[in-house]
This record gives structure tokens, sequence and C-alpha cells, in this order.
């Protein structure tokens, strides 16, 4: 199978694998976020749990960053493999007249994705390091024994220009998802009378999702 | 009508090319595309000049040679159709029309127009064929029943002409829609069982070869295609491979 992964449909499946890894982990994030706007003890449970688990922690979070890693790392060498495959361009191109502006910019909003999540982990992953893994404290609790996760979310809403970046990166997954979630279907061969259905899901999906996460920040910005 | 041209000329692979414009009168809206060439080609023949190289030869949307990027479509705006099918009336009076060949790196440019796609034909000849005995003990085709709709979709694949602009159309200039044509119309039917395995790893691994980009689903090549071939073969193909893989 070594020779599968190094062939243009080979790595289509593992772009199509690690799409549907990272869309599960993306519904999983979003149920323990909407959390916090219906019930802030839930969320601090759920969140020290998944802060403080050995087997998240160890087992699913570095395979979670090699998904994540690894869709962009590919993402990115296939784009330059296929600017390659044509060295002329056209005088005059219609790419509108034949596919979709999501379908022909994945690369743009998938960049886009990527300076949002540098942005994320530097709000959120990387203070969460420091805290657990460098000063050591696996506690989860403020100096007032409450938890913190809940009070530490909020904080970043506050100000209006992160609410905002936060906004915009949505809508960017939003774009890659509607152009996405379908096409990885289409990779791995799955092609057939669900095919409209899912169609449908996909697009319901790539709206839903990051107007959720949107509604989140928008929420937590007015009222706190 | 009245019409300017913006053509690629291009004197030989080896030359840079550069777009030069022409302007052509009295063009009927019932002529074809590339009777509407044809006058402009006599026209550039009276002045002494080079005329356009183009490809064509059966002229009704059968053989697959024409192969003009027309305003930014392969084909040119209307669907389903090939170059030679497209007729003046999808134009207008005045018109600016942009004509380039159709552009990928595994089909390099041989002089303006004409592209040379022997790509597809050394993917065809990697595994694009069931072997037969032709010894006097040949099986009559029809004694093996077969499926009506699997007969159908193979027949369906099979209306694939070759003529590239799946490639042409395709942002990664991807062969997978021709391939995935090809493969579906044996994979669907039981004498291309035999050669499965092989055919698809070896068609794929030429097509790589060959310097086509990957596919990324957007779908262009579906809609581009004069004979309408479906993405469901793309991801037959996408399966068969897999399975080839699995098995060994």
């Amino acid at each position: 199978m070594s020779g599968f992964f190094n062939s243009s449909i080979g790595r289509k499946y593992a772009m199509a694998l690690s799409a549907f890894f990272l869309m599960i982990f993306i519904v999983q994030h979003f149920a323990i976020n909407i959390l916090s706007v219906f019930n802030p003890d839930a969320f601090n449970e759920i969140s020290h749990f998944m802060g403080t688990n050995p087997l998240v922690q160890f087992g699913l979070q570095p395979i979670l960053l090699f998904g994540v890693i690894f869709h962009f790392v590919m993402g990115f060498i296939l784009e330059i493999r296929n600017r390659n495959a044509r060295s002329v361009k056209y005088v005059r191109n219609n790419g509108a007249a034949n596919a979709t502006w999501m379908s022909r910019n994945m690369i743009w909003s998938g960049g886009f994705i990527l300076i949002f999540l540098v942005i994320h982990f530097i709000d959120f992953w990387f203070p969460e390091i420091n805290t657990k893994f460098i000063q050591g404290d696996m506690s989860g609790l403020l100096p007032n024994g409450d938890y913190r996760y809940y009070e530490e979310l909020t904080h970043k809403f506050v100000p209006i220009w992160r609410v905002a970046l936060y906004c915009v990166g949505f809508v960017f997954l939003s774009l890659h998802l509607l152009h996405g979630f379908s096409s990885a279907f289409q990779s791995v061969g799955a092609n057939n009378k669900y095919t409209r259905g899912l169609k449908g899901f996909g697009k319901a999906y790539a709206i839903l999702i990051p107007l959720g996460f949107i509604f989140i920040a928008l929420f937590h910005h007015f009222n706190h | 009508m009245n019409l300017t041209l913006k053509i690629w000329r291009q004197n030989g692979s080896q030359d840079k090319g550069r777009m030069v414009d022409y302007q052509v009168s009295d063009i009927s809206k019932d002529m074809s595309f590339l009777e509407m060439m044809d006058v402009l080609n006599e026209q550039i023949i009276n002045k002494g000049e080079e005329p356009v190289a183009f490809d064509h030869d059966c002229r009704e949307g059968i053989c697959g040679m024409c192969s003009m990027h027309i305003n930014g479509e392969a084909h040119g705006p209307d669907k389903g159709i090939t170059t030679c099918q497209l007729h003046m009336r999808s134009f207008k009076d005045g018109d600016t029309i942009t004509i380039e060949p159709f552009r990928a790196k595994a089909f390099p440019v041989i002089k303006d127009l004409v592209v040379d796609r022997s790509s597809f034909e050394r993917i065809q000849q990697a595994g694009g064929y069931i072997s037969v005995n032709t010894s006097g003990n040949t099986q009559d085709a029809n004694a093996i029943p077969i499926d009506k709709h699997a007969a159908d979709k193979a027949m369906d694949a099979a209306t694939c002409i070759g003529c590239g602009a799946c490639v042409a159309s395709c942002k990664n200039a991807s062969a997978m829609l021709f391939v995935g044509a090809k493969v579906s119309q044996y994979a669907l039917l039981p004498q291309g069982q035999v050669e499965a395995v092989d055919r698809v790893k070896n068609m794929v691994a030429q097509m790589d070869l060959e310097g086509f980009g990957n596919c990324t689903n957007t779908g262009a090549c579906e809609v581009e295609c004069p004979k309408g071939i479906s993405l469901e073969n793309i991801a037959r193909l996408n399966r068969e491979y897999f399975k080839a893989n699995v098995k060994g």
C-alpha cells in the first residue's frame, strides 16, 4: 500500500480521510463550546475532563495535531503539483462557467483557516499548554476556587477585534466546507444514490456549524 | 457578423507563442466555428501569411480532434458539444473571441492551436483494453448475460471521445475524468474483470507519469465534457484503484 499513497488517487484518499477526521473533531469542538452558552457549569466540567484526561491529552491530541498538520501540508503540496501541471496559463479562463468559487479556491480558504488556527492556538492552546505542562497547574481552578475555563473563554471574547477576526475565520471555514464536505466523499469513491442527500447535508453542516461558532463568539461578547 | 479574433500563435513547440488579433467580416451565423476558422485562414493565405493551425477531422462531434479553448471554456460557451458543433449563432456581431489551445503540461503545443494529446494514447496502451483469444474459439460477447443497468453505465462511459476538454477545463489539468471513463467502461462488464487489477494500477501510474494534475472534485470536467461523462466515473476509478491496491 506504500505505492498507493504516492499516487495521485492515494493522495486524494489521504486528504479525504484527514478531512473526515477534522470534520468529526469540529462537531465535537462545537458540541462542547455551545455548552458555554447554555450551561457554563457543564462547560467547565467537560473542559476540565478534556484538558486533563491522559487519553485525550496524550492519545487523541497528538493524533489531532498530526491530522491538522497533515491536511495543511498535503494540501499545499498538492496545490504546487497542480499548478505545475499547467505551466502556461490561459490568457482568458472562465472558471466560474463550470465550477463554484469554493471549489476553485480551496487553497485560499484553507490558507485563511491556517492563519485563523495560528491565532486560535496563540489565544487558547498555547496558554493552556503553558498552564498545565510548564507551570504544572492541573487543577483547572482560579484563585477563588472556581473553574477557570468559562472565565477564560468569555474574557477572550471581550475585544471586538477578536470577535470580528473569529467571525471572518469561520466564514472561511464555511466556504472551505461547502466544497470540502462532499468532495471528501467523492474522493473515497462514494458517489451513488445517496450523493444528492449527502450534498444537502454537507451544505447544512458547512453553514450551521460555523454559524454556531460565530453565535458563541457574539453571545459572549454581548453578554460580558 | 464582424468579429475580432484573438488567437494564440506559436510556431512550433520551442516558440514562446503570443496572442495575435485578426478581423473577420461577413461571417454567417449559420457557419460552424471551424468554418469561420476556414474563412479566416483563406483570408490569411490570400495575404501570403501562415494560416492558423488547428486540429479537426470528422466535424460532427465524434472524433474528438478539435480542441480549442474559446472565450475561456473548452469547446466554447455552449455545453455538451465539441468545437466543430459550435455555431456562430452563439456569438454576437462585434464580439471579440479569444481562442487558445488546450493548456496542460501533458498536452504540449505542437503549433498554434494544435496540441499533442498522445499522453492519452499512452494511458490507454497501459491498460485500456481487454485481451481476447481470437484463435477461432472466440466466445460471442452476447453469450455473457450483462445487467442492463451496468451495460448502460458502461456504454455511457464508453462514449468518451478522448478530446481532452476535461483536462483543459480542470484548474489542475487533471485527466481523471478521461481515465475514470476508460476504467469504468471495462470495470462494469464481466469481460473487464480478468485484467481489472493491473488495468487500473497501470493506467493511473501512466497518468501520474505524464504529469497530469490531481483531481480536486471541482466538477468542471463534467460540465465541459461534450459527451456528458459523469463524475461517478471518477468515484468508480477511485474505488477500483483502492480495491486493486488492497488485492495487491
